[in-house]
């Protein structure tokens, strides 16, 4: 028996089938990720039966490459990690089937992990986390600030009233034309042009937490609409810097209210958004000028997009928790933390 | 030879152990479609009824559709992932035939049938010669209208099976009179040792490549083939 603890996880709650083995919790030995995007690309988003399909084509082929790439067998193992949720329940289904069947079949402890938390602990391996600690998650499904007061323990104190953030990227990237997922061209749009037409910033005074991106899209797509109709064009930088620039003040104007009120050393951007550079620098900027002693952890580009390696980080504090599921583990669709 | 046999293709899941052609433990549910939750702890009961351990199976054998996307996905998946990680046997049967399968000794054209919604099915036509059960019409997803003018035109006897034969039992019998019979409804359940039977010597399937037998592309993907070139956007999938 080796004395390691390794964890083999799965991923496959939206569009990337991934398996991954895990160290300690901190240590990646393989991280496979088989994206889908090109795939949904042809749909201009993700095609839940489109995505099952791929899932159950790819899993076992990420399972081998992953084990194969960490030069690990079955019995070094110490215990196999899914999501369980939230997500597209006939994508989470894939996963599950197959944590399910190897932990069955091994006589592996089976770790149910949830989606969210995955992508907070990818920052474990950026740095060790340090507790009450404060994330804000922003993705294609999701934008929340979640405060952890300890290990494993989640509360979300903002969410977002109508669109994520990632799913606003999408709808404006359609009307410019930029192919879904928009949120990288839009990115690099945004730091060509500037912020001209002051699009509404949602509840940016209000003390609560909870985003609003719809106002934003309505107001963009009116702007959009109006110049078609008399005939005026453009500038599509400009309108992509506005947009973001609307984005980025909304999401660390709330950000900095959740920190007045609850106090941390280390603020977590997690999330596929995370990504953005202009999101990243501001938010830098935010923390420099008003919480300097507040570190922010930004996991890499390849772990803040959906994978294994985090659900594997994740399932380790589960682990030293001992929380484990049984043979009945189904996909939970809706699986959401608790809101404070 | 040691077998494991899967079927969660629509509302009933079966799964069976056996020794070759003996069935040693078989449960069949047929109550709600939670075969997410309820298929593991069966594979677990069924083989500590057989005193088996997961490593002592050589062979596993899916019912790989056509039926429900989601349930056949999870049968297809528990078999990919058993066979690639005990090193054992997959094979794939139709969901179809498991069903014919159920009608034993006609001589008459089986046809198992599901619903597969606005007046279409998923059909199939076997028979058996020389106790085999044989395809003698692929497996399809058609309007049902469509399935009983072919079947008229054989002018043979024809047996309908599946648990949705009653839906379309009125049309069967107005389009082909007195050349129609009708299984009884246990025969109409898919039953998972009739698919180990099929399965024992069935081709064998690959872990790492087997995909459902879905018999119909997406209605996003059929739209979009419509008006795209399919080859010229591959792969769909990357690993990054
Ligand atoms: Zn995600």
């Amino acid at each position: 028996m080796s004395q390691r603890e390794l964890i083999l996880a799965f991923e496959s709650s939206c569009d990337e089938t991934s398996v991954a083995v895990v160290q300690d919790g901190t240590q990646i030995l393989s991280n496979i990720i088989a994206t889908q995007i090109h795939s949904h690309q042809r749909f201009g988003g993700v095609v839940p039966e489109v995505a099952s399909r791929h899932h159950v084509e790819q899993i076992t082929e990420c399972t081998d490459l992953a084990l194969q790439e960490a030069g690990v067998t079955y019995a070094d193992l110490t215990a196999v990690a899914v999501t369980y949720g939230p997500g597209l329940v006939g994508s989470l289904l894939i996963g599950v089937t197959a944590a399910k069947t190897l932990a069955f079949a091994h006589g592996l402890p089976l770790i149910p992990v949830n989606h969210m938390a995955g992508h907070i602990y990818a920052a474990r391996f950026v740095a060790p986390l340090t507790y009450p600690l404060l994330a804000l998650v922003v993705s294609g499904g999701h934008t929340e600030l979640v405060v952890m007061r300890a290990a494993g323990e989640y509360e979300i104190i903002g969410d977002t009233r109508d669109d994520a953030a990632g799913e606003a990227y999408d709808k404006i990237g359609r009307v410019l034309g930029v192919p879904y997922p928009a949120g990288k061209t839009v990115d690099e749009m945004a730091h060509a042009g500037h912020d001209t037409f002051d699009f509404p910033r949602a509840m940016h005074d209000s003390d609560d937490l909870d985003f609003s991106f719809s106002g934003l899209k309505s107001a963009f797509i009116n702007t959009v609409h109006h110049a078609d109709q008399i005939g005026e064009t453009l500038d599509r930088n400009d309108l992509a810097a506005s947009f973001q620039a609307a984005v980025i003040d909304q999401l660390v104007g709330k950000t900095l209210i959740a920190l007045r009120q609850h106090p941390v050393a280390q603020l977590v951007l997690a999330g596929g958004v995370a990504a953005n550079r202009g999101l990243k620098a501001a938010l830098e900027a935010a923390l420099a000028r008003e919480f300097p002693e507040t570190t922010l952890l930004v996991p890499p580009v390849r772990l803040t997009g959906d994978n294994a390696a985090m659900i594997g980080a994740a399932a380790h504090i589960e682990l030293a928790h001992q929380h484990f599921a049984d043979a009945t583990l189904n996909a939970v669709p809706g699986l959401n933390f608790q809101h404070a | 030879m040691q077998l494991l046999a899967l079927d969660t293709s629509n509302q009933a899941m079966s799964v069976a152990v056996m020794q070759d052609t003996t069935v040693i433990a078989e449960t069949t549910i047929n109550h709600r479609k939670t075969h997410s939750d309820l298929l593991m702890p069966t594979i677990q009961q069924l083989l500590a009824a057989a005193e088996w351990q997961a490593a002592d199976l050589d062979r596993v054998v899916v019912a790989a559709g056509p039926g429900s996307y989601t349930g056949i996905r999870i049968a297809v998946t528990t078999g990919k992932m058993l066979a690639y990680t005990l090193g054992i046997e997959l094979a794939a049967v139709s969901s179809l035939a498991v069903l014919a399968a159920g009608v034993t000794h006609t001589h008459a054209i089986i046809v198992p049938l599901m619903d597969a919604r606005r007046q279409n099915v998923f059909a199939g036509g076997y028979q058996w010669r020389d106790g085999e059960l044989l395809p003698v019409i692929a497996d399809r997803h058609l309007a049902v209208s469509q399935l009983l003018a072919e079947l008229a035109l054989l002018q043979q006897p024809v047996v309908f099976t599946g648990v949705d034969t009653p839906k379309f039992a009125a049309a069967c019998r107005l389009q082909l009179g007195g050349q129609a019979s009708f299984a009884d409804p246990v025969s109409s359940l898919p039953r998972a040792a009739r698919l180990g039977l099929l399965g024992l010597h069935a081709p064998l399937a690959d872990a790492m490549t087997l995909t459902p037998q879905y018999l119909r592309v997406t209605e996003a993907e059929r739209q979009w083939l419509a008006t795209h070139d399919d080859t010229e956007h591959e792969p769909y999938v990357e690993k990054v």
